[in-house]
């Protein structure tokens, strides 16, 4: 019988020929990545909890202050500081305000084949690289930190088969924010979420990494895409080598398969407070809003931003507004500065803010009072994710967030003259 | 014996515990701010030994272990859902909090209920009736009667 790709990683990872779903397997980790929201949590226990504290290989480790930086409180700079001095003594790969870790990580390590695991739920984005990349608490982080190991319950597969190609004015953030409002919340807890099919080829890298790093909204345990020619270039663009290229058998077995047309994708947001509440972007019309985030790990690269800043040209932000634009790394912010983006956001009265995972997390910058709207390109919605617990954020492409930061109320691009 | 206090379908972490916490140097710290959005008595009120329960995809969103771990500092005795979200369910378990699926519960109790759960039996008892949970897989048992993977960890 076949294996898929969520299969055929974790069978290498664990040293074995096959696996099958439901079976747990003790697998060697690759790649361990930890960032500001809980590594102070995982050191403490490192020194107070493990009866033989050791790093089985300190190579593997990758940690970004990225969540609230710069620090914001007395407590955040003491948490940041543990991180900084813990890393430095046992030479930790250590970034600080360089950018969204998962960008980074793209940026910098993530490599076909690998099993990675992150102490951040969002760690799935790293599919767009042929990666099994899974979201784990401190608990598991530090077992693997220490051991170099750790046990995996071999997940069921969901295959999209996609087709054709998104219309004019809409984006791959439309096209899994409406998978997401399709098979729900919990529609692949547990399970692996594979994407294919023609219509996948013709997706950018930061259109895939859109895609696999929302996976978890569903409950996936990770996403997976085959590296193809476009996955190696960019991989050979960074300077970077496969461990190993993974696809499905052809007769790999698929606890369910989907069909997408990509045509038939329509601009869409995601109402508060569930990820799940997908709706057609013209049933949101007219809602006021008071905030406009363009950035996060889920959609603020460059090609988030060139978007953004094309319907920006030769408007203003909304006097009642403040639109945010933060862009996932240092990396990008540079790029959109030569090619003159920073320009057209500022000089429309945008507020740049640096690298950061800023309101899409709801802890440091840009955070909303009692009653206030935000519209976001963030991953999150939930309630009080974005600053007080009475307030509400949509979520939608950076076509839409830009469009309705020009009008003060939602609305699409296409409204936009 | 323990008192229920009853959450919804698709309870969020940051509804457990809010983003704006997660950097507190401590457990302790962030423990009396769990569930603050949803009801800002539950820390005050919950008492050792009484349970959350709650309808389907209990802890989806963010890995963030603040999630069970704020519950079990509080003496919270077990969750019980009628379906858990993938991180929050190994997360609990690898700190050593009980997670059981139970699909009767939640529809047959009320915030206030007392309930006494049999862990090992795989069953609950609350206002008369018993209820049959779902048994964890050998391997996941394992880790959580050693107290959860750390203290299974020392002991290799």
């Amino acid at each position: 019988m076949g294996m898929t790709m969520a299969e055929k990683i974790i069978a290498a990872a664990a040293g074995v020929e096959s696996v099958k779903p439901g079976d747990i397997h003790t697998v060697e980790v690759d790649r361990l990545m930890s960032n500001d929201g809980t590594t102070h949590l995982t050191i403490d226990m490192f020194h107070n909890n493990i009866k033989n504290p050791k790093i089985a290989d300190v190579s593997k480790l990758v940690w970004v202050v990225d969540h609230n930086v710069p620090s914001d409180s007395p407590k955040t700079a003491a948490s940041h500081k543990k991180m900084r001095d813990f890393a430095k003594k046992h030479g930790i790969t250590f970034y600080e305000g360089k950018g969204v870790c998962h960008q980074i990580m793209m940026e910098h390590h993530v490599r076909p084949g690998e099993l990675i695991f992150g102490a951040d739920s969002h760690t799935c984005a790293y599919g767009a690289l042929g990666a099994f990349g899974t979201g784990v608490g401190c608990t598991d982080y530090l077992y693997a930190m220490v051991t170099g190991k750790s046990w995996v319950l071999v997940p069921e597969t969901l295959r999209f088969n996609l087709s054709g190609s998104l219309p004019k004015g809409v984006y791959a953030r439309d096209l899994i924010l409406t998978i997401i409002g399709q098979i729900g919340a919990n529609g692949a807890n547990y399970k692996a979420m594979e994407f294919g099919g023609e219509g996948l080829a013709a997706l950018t890298m930061s259109d895939r990494i859109a895609i696999c790093n929302l996976c978890v909204e569903a409950g996936a345990k990770t996403a997976l895409m085959e590296a193809d020619d476009t996955a190696l270039a960019y991989l050979k663009e960074h300077g970077r080598e496969p461990k190993h290229v993974f696809s499905s058998d052809a007769d790999a077995v698929f606890a369910k398969e989907y069909d997408i047309d990509l045509s038939f994708i329509k601009p869409v947001v995601a109402k508060p407070h569930f990820v799940d509440q997908v709706v057609d972007a013209k049933e949101c019309a007219g809602i006021k809003i008071d905030e406009a985030f363009l950035g996060s790990c889920n959609n603020g690269r460059l090609e988030d931003l060139r978007v953004g800043a094309e319907i920006l040209k030769g408007h203003k932000v909304h006097p009642l507004v403040r639109f945010l634009v933060v862009p996932a790394s240092n990396t990008v912010y540079r790029q959109a500065l030569e090619e003159g983006l920073l320009d057209i956001f500022m000089e429309a009265g945008a507020i740049v803010m640096n690298a950061n995972c800023s309101v899409c997390w709801g802890s440091c910058q840009g955070v909303i009072g009692e009653g206030e709207t935000l519209i976001s390109t963030g991953t999150r919605n939930f309630k009080g994710r974005a600053g007080h617990a009475d307030s509400y954020v949509y979520l939608a492409s950076a076509a839409t967030v830009t469009a309705s930061a020009i009008q003060g109320e939602i609305t699409t691009a296409d409204r936009i003259s | 014996m323990g008192k229920i206090f009853q959450f919804h379908s698709d309870v969020d972490t940051d509804q457990i515990i809010a983003s704006q916490y997660l950097l507190f140097p401590t457990i302790e710290e962030m423990k009396e701010h769990t569930f603050e959005s949803l009801d800002k008595q539950f820390a005050a009120g919950v008492q050792k030994g009484d349970f959350v329960v709650a309808a389907e995809n209990f802890g989806c969103g963010s890995s963030r272990e603040q999630a069970p771990a704020v519950l079990k500092a509080l003496g919270v005795e077990a969750v019980i859902a009628k379906s858990f979200a993938r991180i929050f369910y190994r997360n609990a378990i690898n700190i050593g909090l009980p997670v059981i699926v139970c699909k009767d519960l939640y529809d047959n109790v009320k915030t206030g209920d007392e309930m006494e759960l049999f862990l090992t039996d795989g069953k609950a008892v609350c206002n008369g009736k018993t209820f049959v949970c779902t048994k964890l897989p050998a391997y996941m048992q394992g880790i959580l009667d050693q107290g959860g993977l750390i203290p299974s960890l020392n002991k290799e």
